[in-house]
């Protein structure tokens, strides 16, 4: 099983770093989400995939035997939520940018930075 | 419960803001409120440490190596304080109407946020709360940061944006590997758990985490989304976001490798060790290129990390204080410093220098204040980054790594250019247009800010035997004396 899940994790992560190095804005932040959700399954693997009980202490017995790390789900919970979060602010903003900025090249994505071809000194700034 | 006072204030002003949406005057009202319990707090706190010892509180009464854990020992609680010491430097120079934030788009809320975060980063004790908080400080940055809303911001967040969320999920990735090889969060159990962990086998999983940390940190070569987006923000949030975020990385960093997991092997610390210096020079030298006060101000934020993180590498109890004593002085300084450069945008309607000039004839106080706070960060005696560089650079030389102390005291140097480039340009040099008079301003909030932060300072600078001898207490208490 963690052979599984290591292999799914590797391509997941492999897939989002190749789609987060693309000059495609909406790509970029995807890829980033799919790195994230290969991880979700690293914090998950974090706890060791040994056994599917429940972690409940049975009525009548004081010790947890052979059950799920619980811990670890509790993260991978907490850590896909906060990804979902950001996953929704970075669409938003990106297609708030391309609309902004008419296109959808980081390369063209200037506005903010001195041009390539500045010379020796940075060009005057308006404000 | 002293411990999460800081916490609970600073979240219950972020909802009490947000639920007074649309009414501008309650949200200051009940942000002056929230800022001044939660400094009363942190003061409170402060002297509590100072004199008990490390507070403790696990949350849900689970002990200590399960339950979430929130502890304040001498460092968490002093960075607490200047948090919220700059938390009421924003709100005050935003009184002001030099290029002041406007109040809608939830910029109240988001400010409080962003100080819950920083708070929260501060005291927790579990690393997977760590990571939380710096979710919740990254969020609320990137919602101040795109509330301009114009092409310039939206892409500034972007930046910001990809480059701070592939440091999040490495270290998201870093604590999960922490976790799986040591079986603990806490960072006391972590502490002991790597003692009886191979060094060889925890030592990547460290690495990983250091270099989450070094790009929240904005350390060489990873810094790129610091320039690329600070410049677009706000004066008064661009103070509190140079105080706040990059600090609440070199803390981590601190409390990682110099508490947790100190006694690491040491080629971590010599890589830090060379990533400090590399940060110190190239932020120092893009600095020097650029003419835009707060591209400036932004690539100095970048150098002086450099020192923070050279603190840490020297892996002593000397290095930790020196680099605890440099991040309260940046806090102030350096927030101060942005401020000041506000009001010269607001008094000539530029922040190119090549646009501006003539301030020393028209504003001899506004120089004055800028000269103390610069040469507080140059680190020119007897100000508080003297005391700050001495430490640094003293604790390199005992070590004898010769160069790396070298190189802070020639980057001293570098700094010096760009802060006397800043002097001569909007001070000293008679304005280009020769009919140009001040524009008339509503200041006085601002000058009462800046000239609080030049006199800390000052007063640190003159008086550093306290601040030096809590620096040595907190440092001590750090690494095995957990």
């Amino acid at each position: 099983m963690i052979w599984v899940f290591a292999v799914v994790m590797g391509i997941g992560v492999a897939a989002g770093v190749y789609l987060a190095l693309s000059r495609d804005l909406f790509r970029m932040v995807v890829g980033l989400s799919v790195i994230g959700a290969s991880l979700n399954l690293l914090v998950f693997a974090s706890g060791r995939l040994d056994s599917a009980a429940p972690p409940i202490v049975v009525a009548g017995t004081q010790i947890l035997t052979n059950a799920a790390n619980p811990l670890p789900q509790a993260l991978v919970l907490t850590a896909i939520v906060i990804g979902f979060a950001l996953l929704c602010f970075s669409l938003v903003l990106v297609v708030r940018l391309m609309r902004a900025a008419d296109s959808d090249d980081a390369h063209r994505l200037r506005a903010a930075e001195p041009p390539h071809d500045a010379g020796l000194k940075p060009p005057l700034e308006e404000v | 419960m002293l411990v999460l006072l800081p916490l609970l204030t600073t979240l219950a002003t972020a909802l009490a803001c947000m639920l007074a949406a649309g009414r501008p005057r309650l949200q200051l009202l009940l942000s002056w409120t929230g800022l001044s319990v939660l400094l009363v707090c942190a003061v409170a706190l402060l002297l509590q440490v100072d004199n008990g010892g490390t507070l403790r509180v696990a949350l849900g009464n689970w002990p200590a190596p399960f339950g979430i854990e929130f502890a304040a020992d001498r460092l968490s609680a002093s960075m607490v304080l200047v948090a919220a010491l700059m938390g009421v430097a924003t709100l005050g120079f935003q009184m002001s109407d030099a290029d002041p934030a406007s109040p809608d788009g939830g910029l109240y809320p988001l400010i409080h946020g962003l100080l819950a975060g920083a708070c929260g980063a501060f005291l927790t004790a579990d690393l997977f709360n760590l990571y939380v908080w710096f979710e919740l400080t990254l969020i609320c940055a990137l919602g101040l940061m795109v509330r301009g809303a114009a092409l310039r911001d939206l892409e500034a967040t972007l930046k910001y944006f990809v480059l701070n969320v592939a440091g999040t999920l490495l270290l998201l990735a870093a604590v999960a590997l922490v976790y799986a090889t040591t079986g603990h969060l806490n960072f006391g159990a972590l502490g002991l758990a790597a003692r009886q962990t191979d060094a060889g086998m925890l030592l990547p999983f460290v690495a990983l985490l250091l270099l989450a940390l070094l790009i929240k940190a904005a350390a060489f070569p990873l810094y790129a989304w610091l320039p690329a987006s600070y410049h677009v923000l706000p004066a008064p949030l661009l103070a509190l976001f140079a105080a706040l975020l990059t600090k609440v990385g070199a803390y981590a960093l601190l409390r990682v490798l110099g508490d947790v997991f100190a006694g690491s092997p040491a080629v971590l610390y010599q890589a830090l060790g060379w990533i400090a210096v590399l940060t110190m020079v190239s932020g120092v030298l893009g600095a020097a290129y650029h003419w835009d006060m707060r591209r400036i101000l932004a690539f100095h934020i970048v150098s002086q990390i450099g020192y923070m993180l050279l603190g840490i590498a020297l892996a002593s109890p000397g290095g930790s204080a020196g680099a605890m004593f440099y991040m309260w002085h940046n806090m102030v300084v350096k927030g101060g410093l942005i401020l000041i450069a506000a009001m010269v945008f607001r008094l000539t309607g530029h922040y190119d220098l090549r646009r501006i000039g003539g301030l020393y004839a028209a504003r001899p106080w506004l120089a004055v204040l800028f000269l103390v706070t610069a040469l507080a960060q140059v680190g020119i005696p007897p100000l508080s980054g003297f005391w700050g560089k001495l430490l640094i650079v003293r604790e390199s030389f005992v070590q004898g790594q010769a160069v790396w102390g070298a190189v802070a005291l020639g980057v001293g140097a570098l700094t010096l250019y760009s802060m006397a480039k800043i002097w001569m340009e909007a001070f000293w040099k008679p304005h280009p247009d020769p009919d140009w008079q001040p524009t008339r301003a509503r200041l006085a909030p601002a000058y009462a800010v800046t000239a609080i932060l030049a006199a800390l300072a000052l007063g640190v600078g003159v008086y550093p035997e306290p601040f030096i001898a809590f620096a040595n207490d907190a440092a001590r208490t750090l690494g095995g004396a957990r």
